[in-house]
């Protein structure tokens, strides 16, 4: 069944604009790139043109639309122009009628070449054994430009790894100050941790007095990860804790793949953006001997009937409106230190991975007989939020976290290439069952606009005890920052809306603060939602690098198909869901329910931490493993 | 009082006019003695504030003070020899006056009527009764400068006496927008702020641009090592400035405008909000100006230090409040400059130029300067010269004449060796151009720049490799850390000047230095990273000579870098008092009574406390005459005979 194409919606936001291109007449521009007369949108600056016409010029610091300021001059290129005598930075150079340019003119290449021997000559160069090898945009660069020594040596950065946190490893010795982390922090997430520090050649690209992420109102999304074209940013790699895991005969380690993650694995692997490998990526969980793999999307259809409840008791007058999702944990995250005052809207239900990790030790344990202590739950999410979630001291009981370790899809292809699997050649297996049965509804939890789409989908079925026609809201999806629309549901129309990127969510809370009314809101912390997660896979090497950000579009169509593929497109409907009820649950919103699937939220302010001690030390004990078991930084304050 | 009119404005010149007029050697009829007191930043370091009130207080004593008046006035220029104080009527120039001096000076000038000729300037000897007779003088043209020294800079009715205002009045009430662009334009002024852009040009693009609110922005944010010209004119004339700048807002269409001035500046600082508060209060600032619908006040902004931030775009963002970096250009600030919208900014020379064009006409200063370079430039003459201090010429006047007539020449007979113009950004230029007139392009063309004006005079005391070491360290120091090439080049620029200066540079250093300070210059993102390898440019263009006998002879020529000197003491001379090695911290000089002292060259840090402490001046650094270290092995040669160094 194929789709119809999405309409955008209205737009909402100019700054750091991601999605909305409105097709327009934009007028055409002629202009000559190395000889060859070539056309290109006004508008447009040298370095898109040149792509369009198939001519590559290597850059670093841009990232379009987002961060466009010239920095790394790696882009520069002759100009032809009446008095320009210095080269320029085709990424910020507005392309005019008639204008010459020439991107490979030995002073180019020579000027670039020095520019990059420049950055390696201030760059920790640890390549073999970076986590970014042979996927690093630097290197990239480097290779392209055939730099074989570096003739500018001198004194080189030596500060300490800040690796306190459970989420985000930043390495100041490997920064290139391309300054992209602090753009998509500053203007698509406007959670403004980062900015520069210092100056000259002491310029760090840093949070406030450079102190630890987890000190400062970080919301943990890494959007900087995924923007970061070195290893100065990276997610902390659990990878050996759960190999240690599963070679611990004691041990039953139970796995769950997030809804995203079968569409966005087989890339790493070289598969077209959009390809679903969900057969493969059970088998190769079980090449690497999980006990059980089971699926998230299961937890997903079980957040519906706990959500899709919880919304419908608040619309009876029980609790604020409007009800805002919360699984997505840097969005959580976000609200807790910017918006406390809607801490009691927000859904209480935990983020399906938590809600997983919990039946996984009780429910799961009871019925295998196995004892709750030693089972490893590892948690495979496209997120990097989700590591510092696992961490919060509520994720669990006394006696135990609900998920002890969370990989990225990133951490899990590292784990597949360490054990030698031919992800290509492996064939396709099924989910172990119950907990890997799952509708198409869990299924589109991944792109921005799914929760609510499945939620409704059930809500409507609950109050109507009918299905619903149409099962897509097209209105919802798509990847316009803001979408609105209102739904008949219990015989009254509710408003409910969709927001992704925390840039666009703070547009939406402050349109609540305001006094709007809504009744219902999805906020994904990611822009696109899971599908454009902080821990899914990067492309340093790619020759039109545009990291993650555009393919979010094809990610998200291949989950759309997977919902239309299926049968169960209800998540009501999952029989698995229906089982646990019977047998273990009650009813949703039971007692058993609130105490395993339910949480609550603390106001963290926005300078959680605040000391000045700042960093310190050179650079010795460079990556350490292993996260501590729990965030000590994040014990809830009372 | 409210000035609606010329006719307002007229009557607060006559009022003030009279002190104008004696301070010009007319006859007033007052029958007063005027005593004007430098109170730039120099004179009032060397305590001219403490002389003007030990004046008043004397003055007072004496009963004197309905015949005399006191007055603060801006900068002389003259600053070697500050404080400066002038009388009139007579004209007389006195030089580095004491507090301790004014007891002679009111008894001897003020009530005898004779000149204290111990405090009057000599040329050569020559004692120099009054301003016109001190060669420093003689070859400058005050245009810039015409209010430095003659106004109190405190009293907007002596700048209203000075014709001041008067052309913003009848701009306002007569002529159009157009019509005054056009007159900039036809007076060829040129930015004074380094690049030499067109000031009507961009006047015009501004007033071109079809969005409102417009800004009006003056650059003051003066950060050249030496250089002091746009502190003295906000010290001297701040209601220049003022003008200009509503003139500009009138002529865009801007109704606000800022003065970024570096905090480093208290007195300009101070002199300005004065100067904003009067206008003020005259009406000349604020709503309605005039009478008319035009609106225009004045804000001010200070600089928090950064040299950076005198780069326009760097200067926008820390006007705005936020971190000083530049950005890409296009848009220039005359389309998109503050909060976005179009903002004009120029140097606060450039707008201390205006009030003079409007009031004397564009056809009258075009006929100053050369053939591209229009009307006049202020120079701050510094380092290895006899009069240091603030100059104006007009353009086209040779440096020779500014370094040997007006500066004096080289102290202690001293031979010239170059000198740098442009501050950091501009180039070192050789004793061969001290005839080539100076203008924007003449200076570009011999690898320097016009820059604010800044001009140090360099002897042959001084090292080029070390000048060259020394400006680099400003620029990387200063960059603001957003592109690679001044970010992480002149880091990497530096440490090979280092390497050179240290003696442990090799000849392939000297391409590699080349070729980094091309490619910072070709590829950085604003004019401070592309003009930061012009010291090092220009250095290795005139005086390669130097860089190689430190890298092949590790010598220092100059004999000012200390790793390649030795420090050596004539045992001919040397007492054996001890001192010297009771004064070494590093314990490198051994000696016993009666015997000559010796420096151990292994120990000795070249702090030359020794030189200091020696009373028979016997100790002397010297210039390394032979190849000192043999690899890093440690061997030294010329340390021993010639037989042992045969040994090795």
């Amino acid at each position: 069944m194929q789709r119809p194409e999405y309409t955008p919606g209205p737009v909402v936001r100019k700054k750091g604009q991601l999605y909305d291109h409105p097709e327009k007449d934009i007028e055409k521009i002629r202009l000559t790139i190395d000889g060859r007369e070539v056309e290109a949108e006004k508008g447009m600056n040298i370095l898109e043109a040149a792509r369009l016409a198939g001519i590559e010029i290597p850059s670093l610091c841009y990232l379009r639309h987002i961060n466009e300021i010239g920095s790394c001059r790696v882009c520069l290129v002759e100009v032809e122009i009446k008095g320009a005598k210095t080269l320029q930075a085709s990424c910020v150079y507005p392309v005019t009628e008639g204008l010459v340019v020439h991107t490979s003119s030995p002073r180019v290449r020579r000027v670039r070449k020095t520019m990059v021997e420049l950055l390696l000559s201030d760059h920790y160069r640890e390549c073999t054994t970076c986590i970014r090898n042979l996927n690093c945009e630097l290197q990239n660069v480097a290779d392209n430009l055939g730099i074989r020594n570096i003739k500018y040596t001198g004194e080189m950065k030596s500060l300490q790894v800040q690796n306190e946190n459970s989420f985000i490893i930043r390495d100041y010795n490997k920064c290139i100050k391309c300054r992209r982390c602090e753009a998509i922090c500053s203007k698509v997430q406007e959670v403004n941790v980062y900015s520069a520090l210092n100056r000259g050649y002491d310029t760090v690209i840093a949070p406030a007095f450079m102190q630890d992420l987890s000190a400062v109102a970080c919301i943990t999304c890494g959007q900087c990860v995924i923007a970061c074209p070195t290893a100065s940013l990276t997610e902390k790699e659990c990878v050996e804790s759960v190999w240690e895991a599963l070679e611990d005969p004691d041990k039953f380690v139970v796995v769950q793949t997030a809804p995203s993650i079968q569409v966005t694995l087989g890339e790493v692997f070289g598969y077209e953006v959009g390809t679903v490998v969900t057969g493969k990526l059970v088998t190769a969980l079980r090449r690497l001997a999980f006990d059980r793999v089971f699926a998230t999307d299961f937890t997903a259809d079980l957040t519906i009937m706990e959500e899709a409840h919880e919304l419908l008791e608040r619309l009876d007058g029980h609790g604020k409106l409007p009800l805002l999702s919360s699984c997505s944990p840097g969005w959580v995250k976000f609200a807790e230190h910017f918006y406390p005052e809607f801490l009691e809207n927000l859904s209480t239900c935990k983020s399906p991975h938590e809600m997983f990790g919990a039946l996984t030790k009780t429910y799961f344990a009871e019925k295998e007989g196995l004892d709750p202590k030693k089972i490893v739950v590892v948690a495979i999410m496209p997120c990097t939020a989700k590591k510092f979630e696992a961490s919060r001291p509520e994720m669990g009981t006394g006696e135990f976290k609900d998920v002890d370790w969370v990989l990225t899809t990133r951490e899990l292809a590292r784990m597949i290439r360490q054990a030698g699997i031919n992800f290509h050649d492996l064939l396709d297996e099924e989910y172990d069952i119950p907990m890997g049965i799952a509708s198409g509804a869990g299924a589109i939890f991944g792109s921005t606009g799914g929760v609510i789409e499945a939620a409704v989908r059930t809500a409507y079925y609950l109050t109507s005890g009918q299905e619903m026609d149409l099962l897509d809201y097209e209105e919802l999806r798509g990847f316009s920052g803001l979408k609105e629309v209102w739904i008949e549901l219990k015989g009254r129309k509710i408003k409910v809306a969709v927001a992704h990127g925390t840039g666009n969510a703070r547009v939406m809370m402050e349109r609540l603060k305001a006094g709007e009314q809504f009744d219902y809101v999805e906020i994904m912390a990611c822009p696109g939602g899971c599908v454009g997660g902080g821990g899914q896979p990067i492309f340093g090497t790619r020759e039109h690098k545009e990291i993650s950000l555009d393919y979010r579009h094809n990610r998200a169509d291949a989950l759309d198909r997977i919902d239309f593929s299926k049968e169960l497109r209800r998540a009501h409907e999952n029989p698995a869901v229906k089982k646990i009820y019977e047998e273990f649950l009650g009813h949703p919103l039971s007692d058993m329910s609130k105490k395993l699937l339910h949480t609550y939220y603390t106001p963290r302010g926005k300078a959680p931490g605040l000391n000045l001690g700042g960093i310190k030390g050179s650079h010795a004990g460079h990556v350490k493993e292993n996260m501590p078991p729990h965030d000590t930084q994040y014990m809830p304050q009372e | 009082m409210k000035v609606k009119n010329t006719e307002d404005l007229r009557e607060i010149k006559d009022e003030f006019f009279p002190l104008i007029k004696q301070r010009m050697g007319y006859s007033n009829g007052l029958g007063i003695t005027q005593v004007l007191v430098c109170s730039g930043t120099a004179c009032s370091s060397a305590e001219s504030q403490d002389f003007r009130l030990e004046l008043e207080r004397e003055l007072d004593r004496r009963n004197l003070r309905d015949n005399v008046r006191v007055f603060k006035t801006g900068c002389f220029g003259f600053c070697q020899h500050g404080p400066i104080i002038m009388v009139h009527p007579g004209e007389v120039f006195y030089s580095k006056v004491r507090p301790e001096d004014v007891k002679e000076f009111v008894e001897t000038h003020l009530i005898s009527g004779r000149v204290v000729e111990r405090l009057l300037y000599q040329n050569n000897g020559q004692k120099a009764n009054n301003i016109e007779d001190i060669n420093f003088f003689k070859a400058q043209k005050r245009i810039v400068l015409r209010n430095c020294g003659v106004i109190d800079p405190e009293e907007i009715g002596e700048y209203i006496a000075r014709d001041g205002y008067f052309a913003l009045a009848d701009i306002i009430l007569n002529k159009k927008p157009a019509e005054i662009i056009d007159r900039i334009n036809k007076s060829g002024l040129r930015g004074r702020g380094g690049a030499g852009f067109p000031t009507g040009l961009k006047w015009e693009l501004a007033a071109g641009q079809n969005v409102s609110p417009k800004y009006v922005l003056c650059n003051g944010d003066e950060g050249d090592p030496g250089a002091f010209m746009d502190r003295s004119i906000l010290e001297g004339d701040p209601h220049s400035i003022l003008e200009a700048m509503t003139v500009a807002g009138y002529c865009i269409g801007a109704a606000q405008g800022y003065i970024y001035v570096r905090a480093e500046y208290p007195i300009a600082v101070e002199r300005l909000e004065t100067a904003i508060d009067q206008a003020r209060e005259y009406g000349l600032l604020g709503k309605n100006l005039f009478g008319t619908s035009f609106d225009f006040d004045i804000g001010l902004r200070l600089g928090a230090g950064a040299f950076v931030c005198g780069e326009e775009t760097a200067l926008l963002h820390s006007v705005m409040g936020q971190r000083g970096e530049p950005r890409p250009r296009p848009p220039y600030p005359a389309q998109e400059g503050l909060w976005g919208k179009p903002t004009l900014i120029s140097n606060v020379e450039t707008y201390a130029n205006i009030p003079v064009i409007l009031r004397e006409g564009w056809e009258w200063y075009k006929g100053h300067g050369t053939s591209s370079s229009k009307g006049s430039k202020v120079f701050s003459l510094a380092g290895k010269i006899n009069n240091t201090g603030l100059i104006e010429v007009p353009m086209g006047t040779s440096l020779r004449t500014i370094v040997f007539d007006i500066g004096g020449g080289i102290p202690g007979g001293k031979k010239f060796k170059a000198v740098q113009t442009g501050g950091p950004s501009g180039g070192c230029i050789p004793e061969k151009y001290l005839e080539l007139p100076i203008d924007y392009e003449s200076l570009k063309e011999i690898g320097s720049m016009m820059g604010s004006g800044g001009m140090i005079v360099m002897d042959e005391e001084n090292c080029m490799v070390d000048i060259a070491r020394f400006y680099v360290e400003f620029t990387q120091d200063e960059s603001c850390g957003r592109c690679t090439p001044c970010r992480v080049g002149t880091k990497r620029l530096l440490e090979i000047l280092k390497r050179i200066t240290e003696g442990k540079g090799e000849m392939e250093d000297l391409e590699l230095l080349e070729k980094l300070a091309f490619d910072i210059r070709d590829a950085s993102l604003c004019g401070l990273g592309q003009t930061a390898p012009n010291p090092v440019i220009s250095t290795m263009r005139y005086f390669k000579e130097e860089y190689i006998a430190h890298i092949r002879d590790k010598t220092c020529p100059a004999g000012v870098c200390k790793a390649l000197l030795d420090f050596t003491i004539d045992e001919a001379k040397c007492a054996a008092c001890g001192l010297c090695a009771k004064v070494c911290a590093a314990g490198a000089i051994t000696g016993a009574g009666g015997q000559p002292y010796r420096i151990d060259p292994d120990k000795c840090l070249k702090c030359a406390a020794c030189v200091a402490k020696c009373p028979k001046k016997a100790i002397t650094k010297g210039v390394r005459k032979e190849a000192v270290n043999i690899a890093e092995t440690g061997i030294h040669t010329g340390t021993g005979s010639q037989e042992e160094r045969a040994a090795l």
